[in-house]
């Protein structure tokens, strides 16, 4: 490099270091700072405490709960989101009929593929209202009012979808795969598009068909961009908490009901910090949350290290 | 991302991020002196007795200053913000201070970085889902010990003492530690309600005891409409009803013992017992209006302004709430809890008392002003701007012009409260322990939708009271 290039480097990585320092880095720090103290959360007057928040952290039955319900939307909402995505996605742009000569799409693909994206332009909070009217627990509802017209469900007695512990988790992952599908359908197709149609037609040639063309093929050369999704919609399971704030029954504050079967740690830690003024136990459940969440990206992007093929 | 897995450069740059990451954690520790050195630093915003001290006068007990200025923070949610700022007006054109107006439903995002910071507002509506609790903001030394203003002149007649002006009992549910640090201004009554017009319509009497409350509902499922609704998704509604019926059962003392964490607050206790399978009866005997259970306060009231329901748990916001959605020919009308065989308290008895609270935070800038503004919401003038603008009375003796034409819910509690006289009562828990709170609604909810029996909910409820009860801070609670 030629004399003055490193200064010239630092000047630009400087801003946005600093910038991450100190809106990132430092309110870590700060966080970890409150977790060993009583902090109540509206004055700045505080004692030490040590290690204490810690130790009720793990005797607390509400936030291990929650932790494992993170876990649980860690394992499905990537997997079916993901699974599901791909799906669609193979099948709009090389899933249709081989006609002479080509790989494409099914029909009407271009269609679909706007019609997917749709539930990724409303925001979470729409998101919320909507599926509060599709899982409103009277006849009003839009499932229950299926369901009971045609007499699956006794209109006395419907389903109480998001006040069932056994259905409140799959019903809140039924609203973030929906969203999410979409959106990772058309990363995908991107990064199919870039995949050479050659090497589809060589393996059409050969006799390859949908199922090993994209086993073969499609998932190895898409590894990067699925990777990817992952660690995204990982970070998304770990967090839920609008979700779980605006439609699950209130548990005190920030939702997390029927008895705290839908609680997140997200919606825990809030509740504890606002609702119970435990600040600095709220903080500590921060912290745990930001070791959690280091971890899975790390095993993440371990778990998922492949040979890169270049095409 | 995984691209770049196998570049050779990764390994040192990975080894260099743990290095940095355990230099970050030794910056934590000196970075606990930082903060504390922000936390001493944040008083600067505290002029008490600086340029807001104003003459005192006969008029002018605290000296508010002409020409200073006034925060005020209003919660604004069933009741609106507009009495608050025909106060304000009012305020202006007497004393000459003008007031900053801020109407929210965001009192915690928009006050908790100022209480933090030393800056606050000088007055507070602290109300709504997103209120600072009161017992969190008390612990943390930020609220105001309003003893000073209850013990000044009342402005209608300045020989009475403005606390002896109030509604008894009204000031209890602001104590904390035996200081009065928030006024409950509004007064509230709980119960259920029904509505007139569909009572006429079916013949139905108002139900006096909980085996006419039964019969109602029984007769109200055979026809099609639920009996009772709850507003399932917020479950304190449903506790309106189960800790009515246990204060009324077992009188004020089975009350108290809630209230001072008493080991047998629960179990072993009859008046609960009884209270929760009175309850437990209505859920089993399909009296519920379906699907009542995970509704929200707006969907499941909305519901019974359509006679989907006969009654339904509220406090008197109720009617100002709904306002929108009630047919005008409904008749409102508030009903107490009606009352189980060997009631020590008698139908008439109601929970009743003030909510809304008011608070003046201890830092406030213009204390002076603070106070003068709080005298004069307890003046009658003011209370009737308030009845005028949000439907509902306030914790004022006789504190509404009776030229004011009320609407029939709010008319229907001004006969309640006559007829209840000195039986009412009021619990406390809620305000001075959110977490035991919680607890019991979670208890609830799970007993609504039959996954607890009656027994198990008394069980759940005992433990959350014996778990408070060992916290040392809960000592200084206590009522007689």
């Amino acid at each position: 490099m030629r004399k003055g290039q490193y200064r010239f480097v630092a000047g630009f990585l400087f801003v946005p270091v600093a910038l991450y320092v100190i809106f990132v880095i430092w309110p870590y720090i700060q966080t970890f700072g409150y977790s060993l103290t009583d902090w109540k959360g509206q004055s700045q007057t505080f004692d030490f405490v040590g290690l204490d928040n810690y130790r009720a952290l793990f005797q607390d039955d509400v936030f291990l709960k929650a932790i494992w319900h993170n876990i649980l939307f860690l394992v499905f909402i990537p997997v079916i989101t993901i699974l599901l995505a791909l799906f669609f996605a193979f099948m709009l742009n090389v899933g249709g009929r081989s006609r002479a000569g080509g790989v494409q799409g099914v029909a009407g693909s271009k269609f679909y593929k706007i019609v997917y994206f749709f539930p990724q332009v409303l925001s979470l909070a729409i998101l919320a209202v909507l599926f509060n009217a599709v899982y409103r627990s009277d006849g009003g509802g839009l499932l229950n009012g299926f369901l009971i017209k045609i007499g699956l469900v006794d209109a006395d007695s419907p389903v109480e979808w998001l006040n069932e512990p056994s259905m409140v988790l799959w019903a809140l992952m039924l609203v973030v795969v929906w969203h999410g599908v979409g959106f990772y359908l058309v990363l995908f197709s991107a990064a199919m598009q870039s995949v050479p149609r050659d090497i589809y037609e060589a393996a059409l040639i050969d006799g390859a068909g949908r199922t090993q063309s994209f086993l073969r093929i499609t998932l190895p050369l898409l590894w990067d961009s699925v990777q990817t999704a992952w660690v995204y919609l990982g970070i998304v399971a770990m967090d839920m908490f609008v979700l779980v704030s605006s439609m699950t029954q209130n548990m005190g504050a920030y939702g997390g009901g029927p008895d705290h079967h839908s609680d997140v740690m997200s919606t825990v830690m809030m509740r504890n910090f606002l609702y119970y003024g435990k600040s600095g136990y709220a903080c500590a459940m921060g912290v745990v949350m930001l070791l959690l969440t280091l971890i899975l990206s790390v095993v993440t992007l371990r778990a998922t290290r492949r040979e890169r093929i270049e095409f | 991302m995984g691209s770049t897995a196998h570049h050779g450069a990764e390994g040192v740059g990975r080894r260099d991020l743990i290095k940095r990451s355990a230099a970050l954690g030794l910056v934590a520790v000196p970075g606990m002196g930082l903060m504390s050195a922000c936390a001493s630093g944040g008083d600067s915003g505290n002029s008490d007795g600086g340029d807001t001290k104003g003459k005192t006068s006969k008029d002018n007990p605290f000296g508010a200053k002409k020409g200073s200025k006034l925060d005020v923070v209003v919660f604004k949610g069933g009741y609106g913000d507009d009495y608050a700022k025909a106060w304000e007006a009012d305020f202006g054109k007497k004393l000459g201070i003008t007031s900053t107006h801020t109407g929210t439903q965001e009192i915690t995002g928009k006050l908790q970085p100022r209480f933090n910071a030393g800056n606050p507002p000088d007055i507070v509506d602290d109300s709504g889902a997103q209120q600072i609790k009161v017992d969190v903001l008390y612990k943390n030394g930020q609220l105001l010990d309003l003893a000073e203003v209850l013990d000044a002149p009342s402005v209608d007649d300045p020989a009475k003492k403005v606390r002896d002006t109030l509604i008894p009992g009204t000031l209890d549910p602001g104590m904390q530690e035996g200081k009065v640090v928030a006024l409950n201004y509004i007064y509230t009554v709980w119960g259920l309600w029904y509505s007139g017009k569909l009572f006429k319509e079916k013949g139905w009497e108002e139900p006096k005891t909980w085996d006419d409350f039964l019969a109602v509902c029984k007769d109200a499922k055979s026809q099609g409409i639920g009996g009772l609704a709850h507003q399932g998704k917020y479950p304190y509604y449903i506790n309106v009803a189960i800790m009515d019926l246990i204060a009324k059962k077992g009188g004020l003392d089975a009350m108290k013992a809630i209230d001072n964490l008493d080991p047998k607050a629960f179990v072993g206790s009859d008046a609960a017992q009884a209270a929760v399978e009175a309850v437990y009866e209505v859920v089993e005997k399909g009296y519920l209006m379906p699907g009542t259970n995970g509704l929200t306060h707006t969907e499941s009231q909305t519901r019974w302004n359509q006679y989907k329901a006969a009654f339904i748990t509220c406090g008197s916001w109720l009617e100002n709430e709904q306002l929108k959605q009630t047919p005008t020919d409904f008749d409102m009308k508030f009903l107490p809890m009606p009352v189980l065989s060997g009631s020590k308290l008698p139908f008439e008895a109601i929970r009743a008392g003030s909510g809304e609270p008011f608070i003046i935070p201890a830092k406030a800038g213009n204390l002076p002003a603070a106070k003068e503004f709080m005298r004069r919401m307890l003046s009658k003038e003011w209370s009737t701007l308030f009845a005028k603008q949000a439907n509902s009375l306030t914790i004022l003796k006789d504190g509404v012009d009776p030229g004011v034409q009320l609407r029939p819910g709010t008319q229907s509690t001004v006969e309640a409260s006559k007829a209840a006289g000195d039986n009412t009562f009021r619990y406390l828990y809620t305000e001075w322990y959110s977490e035991m709170g919680t607890a019991i609604e979670a208890a609830s909810n799970e007993l609504m939708a039959k996954r607890i029996q009656p027994k198990e909910w008394l069980k759940r409820c005992q433990a959350a009271v014996d778990k408070q009860a060992k916290d040392p801070a809960s000592k200084k609670n206590h009522r007689d």
